[in-house]
């Protein structure tokens, strides 16, 4: 069971276990405000951008050439961006913070 | 040729030439035809405007049969991005567990009708109904009054004899404007009261700023929505297998509406106003010249999809722009992805197989390219489970 921690633009800490899945697919399912995930997870939407804490970004995979080509157009883009619907759940990123970027 | 092929009409220009002009009503348009220059400019509403004169961004241009500017969609940001907060909210209920029940409900109840009549047509006895039905929902006002727009006919603005027909264009301002009357003579919790209750810039939205908040909600999914729903029911038809996996795999519906809104790119482009000179794959788009996001071309583009002329039910990958991009993204895209996964879900639950009987293809003209964009007529016959 990885546990995830989001914090919303309004500053809520929320703290979440699953062990499979995506980070977009758990926020949405308990309604992390500012995710929200339309497009169902396949890249369309840019509706579930986060920050990840720099201690985590580096170990997870790097982000494809069609997300980095989506974040580029997003608002409060910073180095540390992931569309989290990109993110798969796994004992990897058990202990990971994100915060809500919209 | 199959009824659910859909060709990719743009390809040849999009690869050697990447723009194409179209001569609309002598104000022409330059079609921007690959993936990435229709995101780029998108998303640059400084140079690329959206707030011309009202209905000069749409090709064909509406100039001639509306004046009320669509909000939020005829606005450019910041003052966009104050009216689509104000309506933002509003248009994400479809999302409330209430509001999939009630659709739910409304789908099973049509397709429940149609399987009882043998052989139909689709689009007037199906896919306008369940459109129209599912958009007083979104409206939040009762089921009934959809009998008036179902009565209206398959186009709110064409006739069969042309694009742009003022006469039946004025069936849907003339109504517009008795609804919001009703409004103000007695308040309720429809999306006419919300507005009409809503403050922009610290004064309450005037009568024709609803309109335009109207006009744009009943004429963007109409068509769009019927089309979506009617090629969908072409491709179970020619792909039975479709309907047991889609039917046995939730997880699969979700990236298939995804799939076959890219596929089948319900609108075909958009147009903007060029502000600011700008070169786009060797095009100078000239200041107060139009050019236009072709959707449709986009979500072909090989060097960002592949196998792009085909449907993957499962497609994992998928940045297409069907619902637009950019900061006047699609408002309805949340209804109309409700609706699209509730439509599969029931149709696929219900629906053994169907039969097309006959399918006359809607081809739209854009010059030098004819692009399918659904059909006149479609009779089908479904078969119950």
């Amino acid at each position: 069971m990885a546990k995830i921690t989001y914090i919303t633009k309004a500053g809520e800490e929320i703290q979440l276990e699953a062990n499979s899945g995506s980070l977009m697919e758990l926020a949405v399912k308990h309604k992390v405000a500012g995710i929200d995930g339309d497009c169902g997870g396949v890249c369309s939407c840019a509706t579930c951008h986060v920050h990840v804490a720099p201690e985590f970004y580096q170990k997870l995979d790097a982000p494809t050439e069609i997300e980095s080509d989506m974040l580029e157009f997003d608002d409060n883009v910073t180095e540390y961006s992931r569309l989290c619907c990109q993110i798969p759940i796994s004992a990897a990123v058990d202990g990971i913070t994100v915060n809500v970027a919209n | 040729m199959s009824a659910s092929y859909f060709s990719d009409a743009f390809k040849d220009t999009r690869e050697t030439m990447g723009t194409c002009p179209f001569n609309d009503q002598n104000d022409p348009v330059t079609m921007l035809l690959r993936f990435k220059d229709v995101r780029k400019t998108a998303h640059n509403t400084k140079s690329f405007s959206s707030a011309a004169k009202p209905g000069r961004i749409v090709v064909p241009s509406e100039v001639n049969i509306r004046e009320t500017r669509q909000i939020p969609f005829e606005v450019d940001p910041p003052e966009h991005t104050e009216y689509r907060a104000l309506v933002e909210d509003w248009f994400k209920r479809p999302l409330d567990i209430d509001y999939e029940f009630k659709l739910t409900r409304i789908v099973e109840a049509e397709i429940d009708r149609v399987l009882q009549k043998g052989a139909i047509e689709a689009i007037s006895e199906l896919s306008l109904p369940i459109q129209s039905k599912a958009l007083t929902l979104l409206l939040n006002i009762s089921l009934s009054e959809a009998e008036t727009w179902i009565s209206w006919g398959t186009h709110v603005f064409r006739s069969e004899d042309s694009d742009l027909d003022a006469d039946k264009a004025s069936i849907l301002y003339d109504y517009i404007d008795a609804e919001i009357d009703k409004a103000i003579a007695a308040p309720d919790d429809s999306l006419y009261s919300v507005l009409l209750n809503s403050e922009y810039q610290g004064r309450k939205m005037t009568k024709e700023e609803v309109k335009g908040v109207l006009i744009l909600t009943f004429a963007g999914g109409r068509d769009t929505v019927i089309n979506y729903l009617t090629n969908t029911i072409t491709y179970l038809a020619e792909h039975p297998e479709a309907i047991e996996k889609l039917n046995d795999n939730p997880a699969l519906v979700n990236t298939a509406i995804e799939e076959f809104v890219r596929y089948f790119s319900p609108l075909t482009h958009m147009g903007r106003v060029v502000k600011e000179e700008k070169e786009i794959s060797g095009h100078i788009a000239k200041e107060d010249t139009r050019v236009s996001l072709c959707w449709a071309s986009a979500n072909r583009d090989e060097s960002i999809f592949e196998n792009a002329n085909e449907i993957v039910l499962d497609r994992k990958m998928n940045p297409h722009v069907a619902f637009g991009f950019g900061a006047h993204k699609c408002l309805g895209a949340t209804h109309a992805r409700q609706l699209m996964k509730v439509f599969l879900r029931v149709l696929t639950e219900k629906v053994s197989s169907i039969e097309i009987i006959d399918a006359v293809e809607n081809i739209e003209d854009w010059g030098a390219h004819k692009r399918k964009v659904g059909f006149d007529k479609l009779t089908i016959r479904l078969n119950a489970k």
